[in-house]
């Protein structure tokens, strides 16, 4: 197999092999935090962060992991970024770290960190990793944004907190739309992001 | 160097693993503690006033505490809140108090708390003895008394503050500042809809004085539903889908406000006030 170039790493899973958008992994944290936007890049920075450190630290040692326990192996180096970040975070965003509650601790099990570890740390070396790393949690991200500005605005009628559209409750003339705030609401905008993806790019529609 | 998956090769990857994870753990959590602990004390103050509703003025627009800087918040903080040292039992305070004295340390030590024996169950087996109130005080008057609460919701102990107003029977603010429930359903009890909705609930049983209250007159609480009319001066609309944490709050209220709470103190404060 051909090692693949660096910006192909890094970029491909933006769009063509999004890890929520094709594979659908991560979506628990993608429903919780997207509520404002501020939350959703604290978050979508903390899972770039892990993602790249651990798929570039399980890269450096992948030729004296032993195969029986390497799965245990990418847990305990996952998990210790995880609680780093945590630590980091509480310290230096208390605010921002206590809005995004469990969620931080439960990158760990994000299968986005693990499944890179596994699929692509474990046979490419630890700068491709890194960047592989990277894209991946920028694919991440970019879902997380998007979910997060249609659910401030319209939920909230806000943008990082600043006032977009006037709520009836401050005297102006939108009324929020409730569902937004709600887990719910992001199945539907990820679920139309999908879609919008798979018109573009017919090639990633599964055969029924 | 020894074979990948041979025995010895497992035990001194997993060994060498642990020991460079551990150590950068550690290194962090020891390494961060002091922002983390000023973190949290600058919360803790942040919503002490969020329970007494004190805002600060900005270019002629109102602040409240969630908003505040934090120089904003230490400065008010410094300005309107004193805290002093309350024996639980007696409602005294007790003049000589070491500053560093912390409740939740006070509550896990038998010499210095006493088993929870109220008319109802808080989750918690102890309470401290001794713990910190806060009084807000206006152009020279004590406005609002204000002390911490807790106990058991689904998940986790919620700790806050309930801010009382100094006819000593009406709630002016309650607030969480601490707890593991369910973000979207008992986390709710942060949500400052709810919250606002405890401005204004009577404590006692109207008619009767504070110093007469038993603890079955101690009203204010959860309603299961909306409150119906003849309640809702006392009770406040239960979280829809957070049945426990609200009826962990519900308990609080009723355990704290009791005379196995804070009804000595309140009743000294009465007394005082009567006099």
């Amino acid at each position: 197999m051909a090692a693949p170039s660096a910006k192909e790493v890094l970029l491909k899973p933006i769009f063509d092999n999004n890890p929520i958008g094709l594979q659908i992994l991560g979506i628990c944290s993608a429903l919780a935090v997207t509520t404002q936007m501020s939350t959703s890049l604290v978050m979508s920075i903390a899972v770039i962060a892990v993602t790249a450190c651990a798929s570039a630290s399980v890269s450096l040692i992948r030729h004296r992991i032993p195969s029986s326990i390497r799965i245990i192996v990418q847990m305990v180096v996952i998990a210790s970024l995880v609680i780093i970040v945590d630590q980091i975070l509480k310290a230096f965003l208390f605010d921002i770290s206590k809005r995004l509650s469990v969620f931080v601790g439960l990158i760990i099990t994000n299968c986005i960190v693990m499944g890179r570890a596994e699929g692509f740390a474990m046979k490419n070396d630890p700068k491709l990793s890194f960047l592989d790393g990277v894209g991946n949690g920028l694919g991440y991200s970019f879902i997380l944004m998007v979910v997060a500005f249609f659910r401030e605005l319209f939920g909230s009628g806000t943008l990082f907190g600043i006032t977009v559209l006037n709520p009836v409750t401050s005297d102006g003339w939108y009324t929020p739309n409730g569902l937004m705030l709600l887990s719910p609401s992001a199945f539907f905008i990820i679920g139309a992001i999908i879609w919008v993806i798979r018109t573009f790019k017919p090639e990633q529609i599964e055969e029924a | 160097m020894l074979p990948k998956d041979s025995i010895a090769n497992t035990l001194v990857v997993s060994l060498a693993l642990c020991v460079v994870c551990s150590l950068l753990v550690s290194t962090a959590a020891v390494g961060l503690k002091k922002f983390q602990v000023k973190n949290k004390a600058l919360d803790q103050q942040r919503n002490i006033l969020a329970a007494a509703g004190l805002t600060v003025d900005r270019g002629g627009q109102e602040i409240s505490a969630a908003d505040m800087s934090s120089s904003e918040v230490e400065k008010l903080f410094e300005q309107k809140v004193t805290r002093k040292l309350l024996d639980i039992d007696t409602g005294e305070y007790i003049e000589d108090a070491e500053a560093t004295f912390d409740p939740r340390k006070a509550a896990k030590d038998p010499e210095r708390s006493v088993p929870v024996d109220g008319p109802v169950d808080i989750g918690q087996a102890r309470r401290e003895k001794r713990t910190w109130v806060f009084l807000v005080q206006d152009e020279g008057k004590i406005q609002q008394y204000i002390v911490p609460i807790y106990g058991m919701g689904l998940w986790s102990t919620l700790y806050g503050y309930v801010a009382v107003d100094n006819d000593l029977r009406t709630i002016q603010g309650l607030t969480f500042y601490e707890h593991g429930e369910t973000p979207g359903l008992g986390g709710e009890v942060e949500n400052p809809k709810w919250k606002s909705k405890w401005v204004g609930k009577q404590i006692y049983e109207d008619g009767v004085d504070v110093e007469d209250a038993s603890n079955n007159d101690i009203r204010v609480g959860v309603a299961k539903g909306a409150p119906s009319s003849e309640n809702a001066k006392y009770m406040v609309d239960g979280l829809s889908g957070a049945t426990i944490t609200s009826r962990g709050v519900d308990s609080m209220l009723k355990y704290w406000f009791s005379d196995e709470g804070f009804g000595p103190y309140f009743k000294r404060l009465a007394s005082q006030q009567g006099a």
